[in-house]
Formats: structure tokens, sequence, C-alpha cells
């Protein structure tokens, strides 16, 4: 009993780290349709920044946090202003190119100015160690990862469900013409969206650092990880893609730990199959 | 061609018009010829140069024609590879035969993964061909015991080509024998593109929904060109594992698919030589740059892939072909 607990809590943990990672571009895709495979970058800038400032300036974890939220919201809106809002109307191919362009340009700048090696990080104290309930082990960091995830879920549900903005954000995925028609400025709508979910990635970028470590191959790695979160949880829904992201941390933990050997398999394998079954995600309306 | 010259054609004299055989591209493959004479001691470099070529001209053909985007398209070049690896590791060497046995593995999984392939598009689709390659590269991972797994499948032995031309250190018979199944796989695809199913693939390219209505099935025809395609690929792998005699998870990996859609973006997409000379922009650059650290080598792929799709709509070709229809509109 106490393994399969242990290994559904880490799973779990995993997943809300892979939420804050890709809530983000679900959102976006879901409203513009735009393909952005350098989602990850930003999730790196924000670890990048947090590890920077850790042991370069000797802030607090803490403090950081915001920082990396900050630095990855704005370089967001810079590169939706200048590169992305050209082709919100070209084809996936343009934009996968696009976005994959600077994806491969952001791995070969972080490993220019940080090298390829792991980046470290100290934790406080007190979100290292792990307590015991009932006989089994729970990480405080992992703790802290799933009480981060739920509260940001919350936040994010709340804004849609009950604020004007979450209103227009809503309208624009059901039916981006139908909002524009009713006078929404989806555009502006969804530069905000875009901002608020990169400044997301940069904060699950720097939660990420303590259980998956750092370095500049992160853009591409988790890229998969979150286009699988993004595709099985369905476009443009905040529930699907903590539901995906919880199934696919739990399979990929759980898979690591009981049938090794398959190694990453289970998840292509649960992703095709979930896709197989419903091409629109679990979750997706279209 | 039509709207250019500005009279109206009937389809068959169109098609025709299509196939004959240009100067320039009489010229391109006479070109092909010079390294044997200028550069002999880079004839490994030209033979890797044409099989990625072929691999690029087989994402070409369901990419460029019939707007399929996938992000796993090594799988099948991995599977003629190690098929082929494999076949004369364990059967025997004999070349040409190796090549079929590559051919027909990654046919008759192409094909039935087709199946697949043709019900999505968008990003559903992108998805699972990122997510069918990273299966298949997981397999030959994890089958270990005849895919050598990460230590590469060591072994293969490939006798000489009809038992007369042996493979060389200097790569003279790797080169010839990679140009030949290049250039006659070449000749089929320019007659399949230029044929009236090629016609009808670029019509599901603009608009998978209309074909339908005019009595050509989308799904019918993607899963055809599908199939030619992972047909391709395994046998460009297939010419792989057979002119190194060895096979590594690098020939079925994602840096393999990502490349070879670098390659035929920075070419131009959707034309036939689109992809042939991607690939040889892209393999001589990072010969040169090979003493780079691979991850700095992004950097400079990445800037092209946004300079492409900022400025260069259609690549290299397409970029000539501007031009060249700016300089002809100049002239009275």
């Amino acid at each position: 009993m106490g393994p399969i607990v242990g290994v559904l809590f880490d799973g779990f943990a995993y997943g809300m780290l892979l939420f804050l990672l890709s809530v983000g571009l679900s959102v976006t895709l879901g409203m513009m349709n735009f393909v952005n495979l350098a989602h990850c970058a930003f999730a790196m800038l924000g670890g990048y920044v947090t590890v920077t400032l850790m042991n370069q300036m000797g802030w607090p974890f803490f403090a950081t946090l915001p920082a990396s939220f900050l630095a990855a919201a704005v370089a967001s809106i810079f590169l939706e202003r200048a590169l992305y809002r050209r082709l919100y109307r070209a084809g996936e191919l343009d934009q996968v190119l696009l976005t994959i362009g600077l994806a491969f340009i952001s791995v070969a700048v972080a490993a220019y100015i940080f090298g390829t090696i792991q980046q470290p990080i100290q934790t406080p104290s007190y979100l290292r160690g792990s307590i015991q309930i009932g006989g089994i082990t729970f990480g405080v960091y992992r703790m802290f990862l799933v009480a981060t995830g739920l509260a940001v879920a919350l936040i994010l549900v709340l804004t849609l469900e009950y604020t004007r903005f979450g209103a227009q954000v809503r309208a624009a995925v059901d039916n981006q013409r139908m909002a524009r028609g009713l006078g929404i400025n989806v555009e502006g709508a969804f530069a905000i969206t875009f901002a608020l979910g990169s400044g997301l990635a940069g904060l699950g970028g720097s939660l990420a650092i303590e259980i998956v470590g750092l370095d500049p191959s992160f853009a591409f790695i988790y890229l998969v990880y979150v286009l699988i979160v993004v595709s099985v949880g369905g476009l443009g829904s905040i529930g699907g893609s903590f539901a995906a992201a919880v199934l696919i941390g739990i399979s990929d933990i759980a898979g690591k730990y009981y049938v090794p050997q398959l190694g990453a398999f289970l998840i292509y394998l649960v992703m095709v199959a979930v896709l197989m079954w419903r091409p629109q995600g679990l979750f997706g309306k279209r | 061609m039509i709207a250019t010259t500005g009279t109206a054609l009937t389809p068959h004299a169109y098609l025709q018009a299509r196939s004959r055989w240009g100067v320039i591209e009489i010229a391109f493959w006479l070109a092909t010829l010079l390294p044997f004479f200028l550069f002999p001691n880079y004839l490994s470099l030209a033979s890797q140069i044409a099989i990625t070529a072929l691999f690029a001209l087989s994402l070409d053909l369901i990419l460029g024609y019939a707007g399929i985007v996938s992000l796993g398209h090594a799988a099948f070049f991995g599977l003629g590879a190690y098929a082929a690896g494999i076949f004369s590791k364990f059967v025997w060497g004999e070349p040409l035969s190796g090549l079929v046995v590559a051919a027909v593995v990654a046919g008759v999984v192409g094909y039935a993964t087709s199946f697949i392939i043709a019900r999505f598009r968008h990003l559903t689709l992108i998805m699972i061909t990122l997510g069918l390659g990273f299966l298949v590269h997981e397999l030959a991972n994890s089958a270990h015991f005849i895919t050598g797994g990460a230590d590469g499948l060591q072994g293969v032995r490939i006798w000489p080509i009809f038992n007369y031309f042996r493979f060389d250190l200097y790569g003279y018979t790797a080169y010839s024998y990679s140009l030949v199944v290049l250039f006659l796989t070449f000749l089929v695809a320019r007659r399949l593109i230029n044929s009236p199913f090629g016609l009808a693939l670029r019509g599901i390219r603009e608009n998978p929904n209309r074909m339908p209505a005019i009595g050509a099935s989308s799904r019918a025809h993607i899963r055809k060109i599908y199939t030619i395609s992972a047909t391709i690929a395994g046998i460009a792998g297939g010419l792989l594992a057979q002119t190194t005699e060895t096979v590594s998870l690098g020939s079925i990996d994602f840096q393999r698919s990502a490349d070879v859609v670098v390659m035929l973006v920075l070419g131009g997409v959707g034309k036939l030589y689109g992809g042939l000379l991607g690939a040889i922009i892209f393999m001589v650059a990072r010969d040169q740059f090979s003493g780079l650290n691979p991850q700095f080598w992004y950097f400079p792929i990445g800037v092209l892939l946004v300079a492409v799709v900022m400025f260069l709509p259609g690549g290299i070709l397409g970029g000539l072909s501007r031009l060249l229809a700016g300089i002809r509109g100049r002239r009275p």
C-alpha cells in the first residue's frame, strides 16, 4: 500500500509541475490556434533567472519566483509583438518552424552563457527533507509543489469564471470570430493571456530545477511533455490541462517505478491512445 | 505556370509541360557527378548528402505535397536502417536485397500507421507523428538484444554490389550507389508528382474538405502517399546502414526528424529539388562547423528558421524562382 501511495503522490507532484508548465500553452493554443513550440524556452528562461539571482545575487528562493514569472512574461510580450502576431493567420508549418527556431536559439544562447552543465541551487532548508505520515514518506518540496499547483489552478479557474477578462478569454476560445463580432478585443486579450501563460511557464521552470534539474536541453525535453499534456487535455481547457498533467505525471512516475525497462514508452503510448480515442483531447471541444 | 504563360492548357498538356526536363534540372544532375573529380576526398560526405537528400525527398512528398507536418519521420528512416543492418547481419550481406527488405519493412509500418495519420490534421497530427516517432525510438532503444540499443548495431557486413563493386574506404562505391538510388527514386517521385495523383495531393493540401467533393478521397490519397514516403525514407535509412556498416540510435531519434524538416524548409517545401538543395547546404555547413559544440550549432539553425519563415517563404528555391520571375517580368 505504502509504495503505491508514494508513487501516486510523486506522480501528482510531478503532474503539478507539468500543469504549471503547460497551462499557458493550452489556453493560448485554444485562443489563437498558434502552435508555440518555444513555450518551454520561456520556462527555461525562468529557471535561469532563478539560478542567476540565487547564486550570483544571493536572493532568497521565494523572492526569485516572482522575478522569474515577470522575466518570462516580459520576454514573451516582446516576442509576441515582434514576431508571433504576424503568423496568426499563417499555416501551422510556419508557426512550428518559427517557434522551433526560437527554441533552437534559446538553447544555444543558454549553452553559451551558462554552459551545458546542470545548474545547482540551494532550496531553503525548510523545503528540504521529508515527513512521515502513517509510514509513508512525503517530500516537503513535493508537497510545496502540490500546494502551488493547486493554488494556481484555483486562481486560474476563478479568474476565468468570474472576471470580465476571463469571460472574454472564454468567448475567444469558444468562437473567435463571434467574440470579435461582439466587440471583444481578442488580440489584446490574447497578448495578456500569452504573457500570463509564459509567466506561469517561467514559474514552473524555476520550481522544476529542484526536481528535474536545469540545463540548456530543458527547452526540448519538457516541450515534449508539455505538448503531450496539452494535446491530451484538449486545447483551451484549464481543467483538461490539469487532468492531463496529473495523468501524464502519474503514468510517467509509475512507469519508471514499476516497469523501468519500458522507459518513456508509457507516456507516449498513453498519448497516442488518448488521441486516437478522442482526437480533440480529453476535454477539448473541437 | 499557367498563370505566367497566360495560355490555357488542357489538363493533359499541363501535366506534360510540367514533366518536361529543363536545362537547370539536367545541369543539376550532371553536377552531382562533380565530387568524383573535384572532391575525391569528400566522397563519404557526398554519399551522406545523397542519402539525406533522399530522406528529405521522402518528407517533401508528404509535407510539401500532401500538407502532412510530420515531426517523427525519422522513425521510417531508422526502421529501414535497422532492417537493412539486421538483415545483413543475420541473413546475408547482399546489398540490393537488403535495400528491398529495408523498403518493405518501412513501407509496411508506414501503411499500418497511415490509417492513423489519415484521420487527423493540425496539432493532433503533429503530436501523433511525434508520439509515433518517440515510440519507435524507445522500441529500438529497449530491444537491446537485436538492435544493440545505445551501443549501436555492430557486425554489419555488406558484400560487394553485384559481387563486383566493393565498398572502399574512399567512398567511391558508396557515393555511386547512393547517387544511383537517389536518382532512380527521384525519377519515380517526379513521375508521381506530375501525375493526376500528384495534382490530387496538392488539392488535398489546399483544401482537404473540398477534394472528396470532386471525387478524390482525401484519406485514400493520404494513405497512399504516406506509405510511399515511408518506403522511400526506409530506403534512405537502408542506404545509410549499408554504406556506413553500422546503425546507431541517432538514425531514428527526434534530432534526425527535426533536421530533415529544417533542411526541407531551408531548400523549399513542395518543390522536388528543395529537399535536395537543403540537404546539400545543411550537410556541408554541418561538416564545416563539426568542431563546434553541438548545442551552439543550434544557433545558426534557429536564426535560419526564423529568417526563412519571416523573410523567405518557400525557402531558397522559392526565393530564387520569385527572383527569376521578377527578372522575366521586367523584360518587355
